[in-house]
């Protein structure tokens, strides 16, 4: 268990490497930072005063080590935009979009497991077939324009809900609908067939046999068994929702997290905080891989032998 | 004289095998109603991109400014020469939905052969070579996998500058790891089977053997793989043109009208609603005609549809007999 961990985090720390020197390439090399931040009447000394005040006018191995460096004590410089650290703006959106991550993804995950384990129970039923179905539709809307219909639903013509922003506890619903419905749609499938596969298994017949309630029987002993995909994709989910969807959802529901402001920080050309944002998400994907390996030994108790 | 009419025989032999081949294949899309509606809306959307200039009404980029906002034609307000009404530039929309495929095929398809032939050639010199080939290419994978790919897509994006060569660039970077994953894998588990071993010793060189006995072999699941990933990337590319990181005004995509429309959300429905329709109806066609491919490359499931014929044929002719007996 130990070993195993130790294998996982040096794998972490290798993608935070990794990241590191593909960002600077990208940053550094592929595109010239100073065109892509000044204005472009900007007069030469201009330049060469931001080239120096930025350390670009040194040798490229000086300025790998110095961004290492900087990268390690989380240190990134300040916001062109906003004229203050960027770690500091980064920690003060941060919470919003774990908020709405964590109320997306879980509510699709609470609901997820009920459903596909309904659906399983008769496959090729209606109830099955339904499922499926809303399943395929669910994951086939685009999430920006759902967010966009449940705008038009529930805040424009039912005035029901806000639209965005985050003034009051309401304003999470719509942007954790959003959130979480692509993912219900895909989770419901993962559950529905696993446990397919599981409820064929002999051990559930063995189980039935001896007379074990039914309800164990498929909550308990298949319901183990299933969970390791399942698990697997919830992790996946959560990582896609703080590093990708919360860009588009954040987008369309004005909700002021990580999300939205990378796309501020794009349009207002502030690499800089770009930059913060790619790696403080960046490590929490790490982190969160790390904890869904931990939650494997848990769920499959074969991995402790290995 | 003999030779040519041999030659034409064995030529015509083997096209209504392929004929054959096309009927029954069409035959069992028949049969699965989903797969079969899929597969058409498929075929509606590439005549759609094709003939893009043939069948819009209007030119996609032409503005009317004394028309502008119209509804659809079956709203009150609407006219019969814009169908699907007009956006704030008095652009038509069924115009620009029309014009619209042909951004999400190009992509699509770019990405997918793309990412697709890189990642299919990086995972069968994994699996085929093993040893330090195959461990460097799948730490290789492992890490492009662990981190989230639209970050470094937006890192990119913004130095670069966004174009539709920009997000194919960025999307085939990110998309070919499943692939590798997959080929690998498949690779593994055929590497030691006898008609492999039988090319070795027959002398076959490495890539003979992998291009022309392992690959043929892989094309059932690599293909569905691929239409499934066509689907992630027509989302995907509307995702970025929608978040104005994709393709670039004048150019028209379903992602950026919707972005586009966003701003008259309350005034004009239809500007929001209409590309968005088109873009979950190719990515719901995708899918269906996916989830169809894997029922019938699957040995076990169509072990399972033949069983369910042969009891419904039973059944059949169990009705059937007791009539002929009343009728006697």
């Amino acid at each position: 268990m130990g070993r195993y961990l130790l294998k996982r985090l040096r794998h972490g720390v290798i993608v935070i490497l990794g990241v590191t020197v593909l960002v600077f390439v990208v940053t550094r090399l592929v595109g010239d930072p100073v065109k892509v931040m000044l204005p472009l009447e900007a007069t030469l000394e201009q330049r060469a005063a931001f080239e120096r005040q930025l350390g670009l006018d040194r040798p490229i191995p000086v300025q790998f080590i110095d961004f290492v460096v900087d990268v390690a004590h989380l240190d990134f410089g300040d916001s062109l935009w906003q004229h203050r650290p960027a770690m500091e703006i980064v920690f003060e959106k941060l919470p919003l979009t774990v908020e709405l991550a964590i109320f997306g993804i879980g509510m699709a995950f609470l609901l997820s497991i009920p459903l596909g384990i309904i659906a399983a129970l008769r496959p090729g039923g209606l109830v099955d077939r339904g499922t499926v179905f809303f399943s395929l539709i669910g994951f086939s809307i685009p999430q920006f324009w759902l967010g966009l219909l449940l705008i038009v639903i529930f805040a424009v013509k039912l005035h029901w809900l806000p639209t965005s922003g985050v003034a009051t506890p309401v304003h999470i619903i719509l942007p954790a609908i959003t959130m979480g419905l692509p993912t219900l749609a895909r989770l419901v499938m993962m559950v529905r067939s696993s446990m397919i596969d599981e409820l064929n298994q002999q051990y559930v017949k063995t189980g039935h046999a001896k007379g074990i309630p039914y309800y164990r029987v498929v909550g308990v002993h298949a319901m183990r068994n299933a969970a390791l995909p399942v698990v697997t994709l919830v992790g996946w989910e959560l990582i896609r929702a703080l590093a990708g969807y919360s860009v588009v959802v954040e987008t369309v529901f004005a909700w002021p997290g990580i999300g939205l402001t990378a796309i501020q920080a794009i349009e207002r050309e502030d690499l800089i905080l770009l930059q913060a944002i790619v790696f403080t998400v960046g490590i929490m994907v790490v982190l969160i891989n790390i904890f869904m390996d931990v939650i494997y030994t848990i769920v499959d108790p074969r991995l402790k032998l290995q | 004289m003999a030779e040519a009419t041999n030659i034409e025989e064995m030529l015509g032999g083997r096209w209504l095998d392929w004929l054959q081949g096309v009927r029954n294949l069409a035959q069992e899309l028949w049969r699965d109603k989903a797969g079969f509606i899929g597969m058409v809306l498929i075929g509606a959307l590439i005549f759609m991109a094709l003939a893009a200039p043939l069948i819009a009404p209007h030119d996609p980029t032409a503005q009317d400014l004394r028309a502008r906002l119209r509804p659809p034609a079956w709203d009150q307000r609407g006219t019969w020469n814009h169908v699907l009404g007009t956006d704030h530039l008095g652009r038509d929309v069924l115009s620009r939905v029309i014009y619209g495929s042909r951004v999400s095929l190009m992509v699509g398809t770019g990405v997918v052969l793309i990412a697709g032939s890189f990642g299919v050639v990086m995972g069968l010199l994994a699996g085929y070579r093993g040893g330090r080939t195959d461990s460097y290419v799948m730490r290789w994978i492992d890490t492009q996998v662990a981190f989230p790919g639209l970050l470094l897509a937006l890192i990119i994006l913004a130095v670069i500058g966004p174009s539709m060569t920009t997000v194919i660039i960025v999307l085939s970077l990110n998309g070919w790891m499943v692939y590798g994953r997959i080929t690998r894998g498949a690779v593994l588990s055929v590497r030691q089977k006898p008609y492999v071993e039988a090319a070795e010793i027959l002398g076959c060189k490495g890539k003979r053997v992998i291009f022309r006995h392992i690959l043929p072999n892989l094309t059932s699941p690599l293909l569905t793989l691929a239409i499934l990933e066509f689907a992630r990337i027509v989302l995907a590319e509307a995702a970025l043109s929608f978040l104005g990181l994709g393709i670039q005004p004048p150019a028209t995509s379903w992602g950026l009208d919707v972005a586009t429309g966003k701003d008259y959300l309350f005034r004009a429905w239809w500007l929001v609603t209409m590309p968005g329709i088109a873009i979950a109806l190719t990515v719901l066609a995708v899918n269906l005609v996916a989830s169809w491919m894997r029922l019938i490359s699957d040995p076990q499931e169509r072990e399972k549809q033949f069983a369910r014929q042969m009891a419904a044929r039973r059944r059949q002719s169990r009705q059937l007999v007791p009539s002929e007996e009343r009728n006697r």
